[in-house]
C-alpha cells in the first residue's frame, strides 16, 4: 500500500506526524499516541466509512473527515480535539445510541464494549430521542453465533472478516434504513466455518458466543495467555478462567503471529478441558476389569511391572510412545526416562509429517535459515502448496496464505489430488493430480520431466523468487529430499515448511521421541551425540538402534515387547492394533485425559492433565517455540512431567528436574537448534528454531500418517467438545467448502 | 425451475454492463416477473452468473421492498398513501383494499389471487387516489372502481 520510500510529514494536534505516504489519517494519529475513536475501521481489512466515529477537523477542508479514510498529505494540519471534532463525536454517538439498547448491565460486552468505552470517553450523558425503541428479539444463527439486532451498529466489521479474511461469505447486511440489520447466508441460519471471528470482532454485544453468553462479566475472569492444542499452526490464545473452569478462549490482546483469528477449534474447541468425562483418578486393572485406585498404588503396580518384564526379558521388551500434544519439555523428559532410565532406544509417536527428513535436507544443504515462519507466510509473495487441505487442516496457515494473495498479490501455486478450497479460489496455478501422486509429482518438478501442467509450473517457479514451499504428509522421505534440492535451486530465499497435525507434532520430533533420533535431530549412531547427551544426563545411552511405532507393534504381535508406556495418544484407534495382540503385554500404561479405544485395553490408566492445566512449551508445524501456560487446576491430574518423574524416582533413578523450566534450559543449552532466548519465550514471542542435524533416513512409508482432521475435528479429544459436535457443519462430508 | 427464455434473457442483460454484479437488480426483476417471486434457485443462479456469493444478492432483495422472497397473489394491489392519493382519500381506498379483500398490508388472500401493499408515491399524483396492480395503473380511484376492478379481474384477468 504505501510506498516506504517516500514520507509525509503533517501536523496532528500542534505535533509533527512522519509517515509513510499512504498512510491513513487514523494511522498516523495512533503512531503519534493521538486516539481517534472508531468502530467500522479494523486495520487489515478494507474501508467501510460506515459509522462516522473518526472524523476529525482539518484546515481548509470545509467538513469534518473521516480519519479512517483520509490519506496522509504534506502539510495537512488536523485537528482531533477541537470543539467541532468533540460535538461530532459526541452527535455521532448520541445518534449510535438511538436505539441502541442499554443492557449494558447483562450485555456480554459490558466492561470490553468499544461503543460503552466511547460513550464514557467522548459522549453527552444526554439524549434528544425520546421515541420508543425498537426491540427486536435475539437470533440464533447457530449454536455458537447469536445475533442481537438492536445492540448492533452496523459497522460491517463481521462481514468484512468473513468475506475477505476467511473467504467464507457468510453475512450481509438485509433490508434498509433502520431496518437494516446483518443477515446469514442460509435463511435464518448460517453455514461457515463456525471461526467466531466475527463474534470476537463486533465492536458491541451484536454477535455473542453460544458457549459464553451470559455466563460471567469481563472483570470477574482471569486471563492467561497460552498456546491452542489442538492443530500444529500454533495460535495464541487467551483462556479466560472463573471458577476454575475455562470459560472463553479469544486471542484477546490479539498478540502473536495469529492476531485477531482463532478458528472454531482454538475459541470454541477448548470445551474438552472442562469436559465431565475427564478422568480424575488412576485405573488399575485387578482380575480383569480396571478400577479406581490411588496415585500411589497406580504408580507402584506400574513399577513392579516395568521391574518384573525388565529383569525377565531385558530392557528391550520395553517400548515407549509419546504424544502430539504434550509439551517440549515432556516430550525431551520422556525420551530420556526411555534412554536412560528404562535403558531402551523404542520410543516413538504418531508422526504426522516427516520433519526428520525436511531437517536433514536442509542440513546437508547448510540451508538451517530455510525454515518458513507463519509471520513470514503472511508477508510472502509466492507459495507452493503440495497436498493437504490447509482450510480444514490447518486454519491459521490457509487464513495467512489468503492474506498474502489479498494483501500483497501473492501467486499461490498449488499440486493437489483434491479441489481445495484455496486451489478454487485463490490459486494462481492449480495442478490437479490423480489420488497418491504427489511424490510423483515433486520428482518431476525436480526433474524437469514429466507432464507439461508440471513443466510449465515449473517455468513459472523458475521466474518467482523467495517462494515458500509447503507439504503435507504426501510428500515424505526421499520426495522431501529432491523438493528441497529443487527448491534451494529457485530464485531467492526459498523456504519450508512441512505440515505436522498436531499441537506438538513438531516439538515431538524435535525432541527425540523418534528411535534413532535424539534430541536436535542427533543420530542414535553417532558415538559422539551419545556420549554428548549421556554427559548431560549422567547416565550411558544405549546404542542399539531402537524399533519405530511400526516395529514396536510387530513386536507387540511376535510378542517381543512385553510393557509398553503409552503418554497422551491413541494408538489402537490410529494403527488399528489389535486386542489379542495387546492382551499379550505384561504391562499397558496409558497416560490419557479421556478413555479410549487404547485405555480399553490398559493395565493403568493414568489420569493426565491437559494444555491448560501445565506450564511448558510446544513447537509449532513451523519450527516456533512459544510458551504455553497453567490456567487452572484439574484435581486428582498430574502432568506427563510429573508422571515421568514419579516413574522414574519410584524406579530408583530419580531425574534432577523439578519444574518444566528446569527441563527447558537443559533443552537450550544442549539442543542443536534450540538455544533461543528464554526471556523471548517467557514474555509469549513465537521464537523461531533452526534445526541442524543428521536424522537416520525415514525407514517406511507407513511411518507418516497425518489424520486430516476437519475444521470440527482434532483427533480423540474432539470427541469430547460438545461446542465441535454441537455445529450442524460438523456434519458435513470430508473437505466440504464452506 | 427457470426457463431457457429466462437464461437467455440472462445473457443478454448481463452483456449490457460494464460490471456484471450492475445487471443483478434488472435479473432479480426478470426472474420475478416469471417466477412470481425470488426463489433460491434464483438467487444460486444470479449469483453464479454475476459472480457474486448468493448474500450478495439476498442483500439486494431485502432493500428492495418490490422483490419478494415468498409467492405472493396473482394480482398485486399496491395503493399510494403519499400526500397527493392521501388528500383525495387513498387512505379510504386501502381500507377498503383491506377489507374487500380481507387481507393487510403485506398480505395475500388465500387463494392466491389479490395482494395487498401501502406504497409510497407511485408518480401518479394527476391521478390521485391511485393505484398499481402489477404493472398497471388505476387512478381516480373509488371504494366502487376498485369493487369492479376487483370482480373484473377475478372474472376476466383484466381491467380498464
Amino acid at each position: 500500500m504505501a510506498d516506504s520510500q517516500q514520507t509525509v510529514t503533517l501536523t496532528i494536534d500542534g505535533q509533527p506526524v512522519t509517515v509513510p505516504a499512504g498512510t491513513l489519517l487514523i494511522e498516523a494519529a495512533k503512531q503519534a499516541s493521538i486516539e481517534v475513536p472508531s468502530f467500522c475501521y479494523y486495520p487489515g481489512y478494507t474501508l467501510q466509512g460506515a459509522c462516522r466515529m473518526c472524523m476529525v477537523s482539518i484546515e481548509k477542508m470545509s467538513k469534518l473527515q473521516t480519519a479512517c479514510t483520509t490519506v496522509v498529505a504534506n502539510g495537512m494540519v488536523v485537528n482531533t480535539q477541537n470543539a467541532e471534532v468533540v460535538n461530532g463525536r459526541k452527535a455521532m454517538l448520541e445518534f449510535l445510541l438511538t436505539n441502541h439498547p442499554l443492557d449494558c448491565p447483562v450485555c456480554d460486552k459490558g466492561g470490553e464494549c468499544e461503543l460503552q468505552d466511547a460513550v464514557f470517553r467522548y459522549g453527552a450523558a444526554e439524549t434528544r430521542f425520546v421515541e420508543t425503541k425498537h426491540h427486536q428479539d435475539e437470533l440464533k444463527f447457530s449454536n455458537l453465533v447469536y445475533y442481537d439486532r438492536p445492540r448492533c451498529i452496523l459497522c460491517y466489521r463481521c462481514i468484512r472478516v468473513c468475506d475477505e479474511g476467511m473467504d467464507v461469505n457468510a453475512y450481509g447486511i438485509g433490508f434498509r434504513g433502520s431496518h437494516s440489520e446483518i443477515i446469514p447466508n442460509r435463511g435464518e441460519e448460517l453455514e461457515c466455518e463456525e471461526c467466531g471471528m466475527c463474534i470476537d470482532i463486533c465492536p458491541v454485544g451484536a454477535l455473542t458466543s453460544g458457549t459464553y453468553r451470559y455466563k460471567t462479566r469481563p472483570w470477574e475472569m482471569e486471563y492467561t495467555g497460552t498456546i491452542c492444542n489442538h492443530c500444529g499452526d500454533g495460535c495464541k490464545t487467551t483462556l479466560s478462567v472463573r471458577n476454575n473452569a475455562i470459560i472463553r478462549a479469544n486471542n484477546r490482546d490479539h498478540s502473536g503471529f495469529n492476531g485477531e483469528f482463532l478458528c472454531a477449534k482454538g475459541r470454541f474447541g477448548w470445551d474438552f478441558v472442562n469436559s465431565e468425562k475427564r478422568l480424575t483418578a488412576p485405573l488399575v486393572r485387578h482380575n480383569g476389569s480396571q478400577a479406581a485406585s490411588s496415585w500411589e498404588d497406580a504408580l507402584d503396580l506400574t513399577v513392579r511391572r516395568l521391574q518384573g518384564v525388565m529383569e525377565k526379558h531385558g530392557p528391550g521388551a520395553v517400548a515407549v510412545i509419546g504424544s502430539n500434544r504434550t509439551s517440549n519439555e515432556e516430550n525431551y523428559l520422556l525420551q530420556r526416562f526411555a534412554r536412560t532410565v528404562l535403558r531402551t532406544n523404542h520410543v516413538d509417536h504418531h508422526r504426522t509429517a516427516d520433519f526428520s527428513t525436511l531437517v536433514a535436507a536442509l542440513s546437508e544443504s547448510k540451508a538451517t535459515d530455510r525454515y518458513a515462519t507463519m509471520q513470514d507466510l503472511g508477508e510472502a509473495r509466492s507459495i507452493l502448496l503440495i497436498g493437504s487441505d490447509p482450510t480444514h487442516q490447518h486454519p491459521l496457515l490457509a487464513f495467512k496464505i489468503r492474506q498474502a494473495v489479498r494483501d500483497h498479490k501473492a501467486r499461490l501455486y498449488i499440486v493437489n489430488s483434491a479441489d481445495i478450497k484455496l486451489a478454487l479460489r485463490q490459486a494462481a496455478t492449480f495442478v490437479k493430480l490423480g489420488a497418491g501422486e504427489e511424490a510423483m509429482a515433486v520428482r518431476d518438478l525436480a526433474s524437469g520431466d514429466g507432464p507439461e501442467a508440471i513443466g510449465s509450473l515449473r517455468e513459472k517457479l523458475g521466474g518467482e523468487s523467495d517462494t515458500i514451499i509447503i507439504f503435507g504428509d504426501e510428500v515424505q522421505g526421499d520426495s522431501i529430499r529432491e523438493l528441497v534440492g529443487w527448491g534451494l535451486s529457485l530464485p531467492g530465499n526459498t523456504r519450508f515448511i512441512a505440515l505436522g497435525d498436531y499441537a506438538n507434532s513438531r516439538g515431538a520430533a524435535d525432541m527425540g521421541l523418534l528411535p534413532g533420533t535424539l534430541p536436535g535431530y542427533q543420530p542414535l549412531s553417532s558415538e559422539a551425540e551419545r556420549s554428548r547427551y549421556a554427559a548431560v544426563w549422567g547416565a550411558p545411552i544405549a546404542s542399539e538402534p531402537g524399533r519405530n511405532l511400526r516395529q514396536i507393534l510387530e513386536g507387540i504381535e511376535a510378542g517381543d515387547i512385553h510393557a509398553l508406556l503409552v503418554f497422551g495418544s491413541n494408538p489402537v484407534k490410529t494403527f488399528e492394533l489389535l486386542r489379542e495382540h495387546l492382551a499379550r503385554l505384561d504391562l499397558l500404561m496409558v497416560s490419557e485425559l479421556f478413555n479410549t479405544e487404547t485405555t480399553e485395553f490398559a493395565d493403568v490408566v493414568l489420569p493426565a492433565a491437559s494444555f491448560a492445566e501445565k506450564s511448558g512449551s510446544v513447537t509449532n508445524t513451523c519450527g516456533q517455540v512459544q510458551a504455553i501456560k497453567k490456567t487452572m487446576r484439574k484435581a486428582g491430574t498430574r502432568s506427563d512431567l510429573e508422571i515421568i518423574l514419579g516413574l522414574a524416582r519410584e524406579l530408583g533413578s530419580p531425574l534432577a528436574y523439578r519444574t518444566a523450566e528446569d527441563v527447558l534450559r537443559e533443552i537450550i543449552t544442549h539442543v542443536p537448534g534450540y538455544n533461543v532466548a528464554l526471556p523471548s519465550l517467557l514474555v509469549g514471542r513465537a521464537v523461531p528454531t533452526r534445526p541442524n542435524g543428521a536424522p537416520p533416513a525415514l525407514e517406511r512409508n507407513d511411518l507418516v500418517i497425518s489424520s486430516h482432521d476437519t475444521l470440527f475435528t482434532s483427533g480423540t479429544v474432539s470427541r469430547f467438545s460438545w461446542a465441535l459436535n454441537s455445529v450442524n457443519e460438523a456434519k458435513r462430508p470430508h473437505g466440504h467448502i464452506f | 425451475m427457470l426457463s431457457d427464455d429466462l437464461k437467455s434473457m440472462f445473457d443478454r442483460v448481463i452483456a449490457r454492463y460494464p460490471l456484471k454484479r450492475s445487471a443483478i437488480v434488472p435479473l432479480l426483476l426478470f426472474a420475478q416477473d416469471e417466477l412470481g417471486y425470488i426463489s433460491d434457485e434464483a438467487i444460486e443462479e444470479i449469483a453464479r452468473r454475476v459472480e457474486v456469493p448468493p448474500i450478495e444478492v439476498v442483500e439486494d432483495i431485502g432493500y428492495y421492498s418490490m422483490l419478494h422472497r415468498h409467492p405472493i397473489g396473482k394480482y398485486n394491489f399496491q395503493v399510494c398513501t403519499n400526500v397527493s392519493c392521501q388528500l383525495l382519500g387513498g387512505e379510504e381506498i386501502l381500507a377498503h383494499c383491506s377489507k374487500r379483500l380481507g387481507i393487510g398490508h403485506k398480505q395475500t388472500t388465500s387463494d392466491g389471487q389479490f395482494s395487498l401493499e401501502e406504497v409510497e408515491c407511485l408518480g401518479a399524483c394527476c391521478g390521485a387516489p391511485a393505484m398499481q396492480v402489477n404493472y398497471d395503473f388505476y387512478e381516480n380511484l373509488t371504494p366502487e372502481r376498485v369493487d369492479r376492478l376487483i370482480e373484473e379481474l377475478k372474472a376476466n384477468g383484466r381491467a380498464r
